[in-house]
């Protein structure tokens, strides 16, 4: 692997991994909660954010953009728990009228704007554009990463992931025990004085942290995936908390790199000129995991419980 | 909702608390629950004794655990007041253990007993603290007084009902308070369990400790309990139960639900 690894492969096989894995950490706990459609309504309500946020401001910066998907997430969990009270509806119904309501809206916004000279679409809400995020600067294939002047022309994308990925990932393991108390038992940490609603609202807006993070990079589809199948899958292989959050990062690495890898070259192999999407591919590769796991995995007794959480 | 903003006062600005007994392990005074419109707890007043084994009794939708809750402060109350020991409940937190209900969890998350048992270790370890060796020893003892310590390692999915309720148990003994509060410990156990639990329960009574359990089955009470608390949603009465166990008190609780040949078969005061 030289100088075209490098300048091709590498920065959106990363891209994806921190992705994946941000999405995948406060997918357990969601999980484990039942409330893994929280990360699949975040990642719907994103795309009116963004386009309300290009609207106003003329630009698909990456800042506006942030603050308009943050805002859109933000209305959205109000307007959930707004409809649960005053319609008295069950949650998760509540939830699928709003992100399915205001990701039509998206839509719709998107339609009637002008963002042809822009790249902003919903195939691009969709699957993102984690092929072009690539890195034509490391011309020197390996030493480019100790080039100051080709790592100034990194991807945005890239530093924006990994730190997302890493702010999870220390959010994660310095709440680790007050998050797996307050999941596992909501009534005996409420009375040894957890602040149990404070701990469910920050797991929230770090999954959603991580929805708004990944999804200018690698789109909705892969957001979804990753906040479900690697936990699911990994829930399915042990029964320690512990071991299922590491294999939901190993098995989201795992999915990131080898969808990557198959959209890119798995056609050739076939024997077709064509590549296929990579967000498609990474999403379809975490679901065969869990597939698997579901089939093979020792502890598969809660399969209903994790495909249908 | 904390039990600071709970705090009533009397209108020459002292607060009512001054009222509550500071020996009783836990008090309460007007304390009101309400789900939506209909009021769960109406004006409750309730005063446990110290060193005793108190029940809390009334039919199902009486507002039982809902009283537990609430004293906990779990669910917030539209009013009332709660001393544990004199004390609000943010300053007593360490001196209370709660064993909720076994059917309020889900069994299947991907823990283990020993786990679980150290839960009730969290205060003293925060955030990082290591479990050290007699962290994990305290644990242990915990789970040897309920006779589970062989299930330590074991898959908390594992257990039966009654080794549940014990695990339940053994993490509020692990605790090492001086308040245990208990939702229906016996709800569904086996004979086994329920024995090794009021064992349980009466050890902690000799060393001078409180307890106070949610309990449904009346033909227990004299045997089990010395203070009986009537409650279906407002305060029913309460005493010791050689003297406020009558088939008066259980009438007026339970209205017209309990038949006069469920009455012909408890131990009941003055009978």
């Amino acid at each position: 692997m030289g100088a075209e690894f490098v300048q091709f492969s590498l920065t959106p096989i990363l891209i994806g991994t921190f992705a994946a894995i941000a999405c995948a950490l406060p997918g357990n706990f969601l999980i484990l909660r039942r409330q893994a459609l929280i990360g699949d309504a975040i990642s719907h309500v994103v795309l009116p954010g963004i386009v309300v946020a290009f609207l106003l401001t003329g630009t698909v910066a990456a800042l506006p953009m942030l603050l308009g998907a943050g805002g859109a997430a933000l209305v959205a969990v109000v307007l959930i728990e707004a409809i649960r009270r005053v319609g008295r509806i069950e949650p998760g119904a509540a939830m699928g009228v709003v992100f399915t309501a205001l990701f039509a809206g998206g839509v719709l916004l998107l339609e009637q704007s002008d963002t042809s000279r822009v790249h902003l679409d919903v195939e691009h809400a969709l699957m993102g554009n984690l092929e072009t995020l690539i890195w034509l600067r490391a011309g020197d294939g390996w030493a480019s990463l100790a080039d100051p002047v080709a790592l100034a022309h990194l991807p945005d994308e890239l530093p924006r992931m990994a730190v997302a990925a890493a702010l999870i990932a220390a959010l994660t393991v310095i709440f680790w025990r007050p998050l797996k108390l307050s999941t596992f038992d909501e009534g005996f940490a409420r009375a040894i004085g957890l602040p149990v609603s404070a701990i469910g609202l920050g797991l929230v807006i770090a999954a959603a942290v991580a929805a708004v993070a990944a999804f200018d990079a690698v789109g909705s589809i892969i957001v979804i995936a990753m906040f479900i199948c690697p936990p699911a899958a990994a829930r399915l292989m042990t029964n320690s908390l512990a071991r299922q959050v590491w294999l939901s990062v190993g098995f989201a690495t795992l999915s990131a790199v080898a969808g990557y890898v198959l959209a890119g070259y798995g056609p050739l192999w076939l024997g077709f000129d064509n590549a296929v999407s990579a967000a498609g591919m990474i999403a379809t590769v975490s679901g065969v995991i869990l597939g698997l796991a579901c089939l093979f995995g020792p502890h598969r007794r809660r399969v209903g419980v994790a495909a249908g959480a | 909702m904390t039990a600071e903003t709970l705090t009533l006062a009397a209108t020459d600005g002292t607060a009512t608390a001054a009222g509550l007994d500071p020996s009783s392990p836990l008090a309460v005074r007007g304390l009101t629950v309400s789900y939506g419109e209909k009021p769960a707890l109406f004006s409750v007043d309730a005063t446990f004794p110290a060193g005793a084994m108190s029940a809390i009794v009334g039919p199902n939708g009486a507002g039982k655990s809902t009283f537990l809750k609430a004293a906990l402060g779990l669910i917030p109350a539209v009013s009332g007041e709660v001393r544990i020991f004199g004390a609000p409940l943010s300053a007593a937190r360490d001196r209370i253990a709660y064993v909720p209900q076994r059917a309020s969890i889900d069994w299947d998350f991907p823990t283990t007993v020993i786990d679980v048992v150290l839960m009730g270790r969290y205060r003293k370890l925060g955030l990082f603290r290591r479990v050290s060796r007699s962290e994990r020893a305290a644990a242990l003892e915990a789970l040897d007084r309920v006779g589970m310590e062989a299930f330590a390692d074991r898959q908390i999915g594992q257990l039966s009902g009654g080794q549940q309720q014990r695990v339940f148990l053994a993490r509020a003994l692990a605790q090492e308070a001086e308040l245990y509060l208990l939702d229906e410990p016996f709800a569904g156990v086996d004979a086994a369990t329920e024995k090794a639990i009021i064992d349980v329960l009466k050890s902690l009574k000799a060393q001078g400790k409180s307890v106070i359990a949610v309990h449904h089955d009346l033909s227990t009470v004299a045997d089990y309990f010395d203070h009986v608390f009537f409650v279906n949603v407002r305060a029913m009465g309460e005493g010791p139960v050689d003297r406020a166990f009558t088939p008066g008190a259980l009438a007026q609780t339970y209205g017209g639900r309990l038949a006069a040949t469920h009455l012909d078969q408890l131990t009941l005061a003055g009978g």
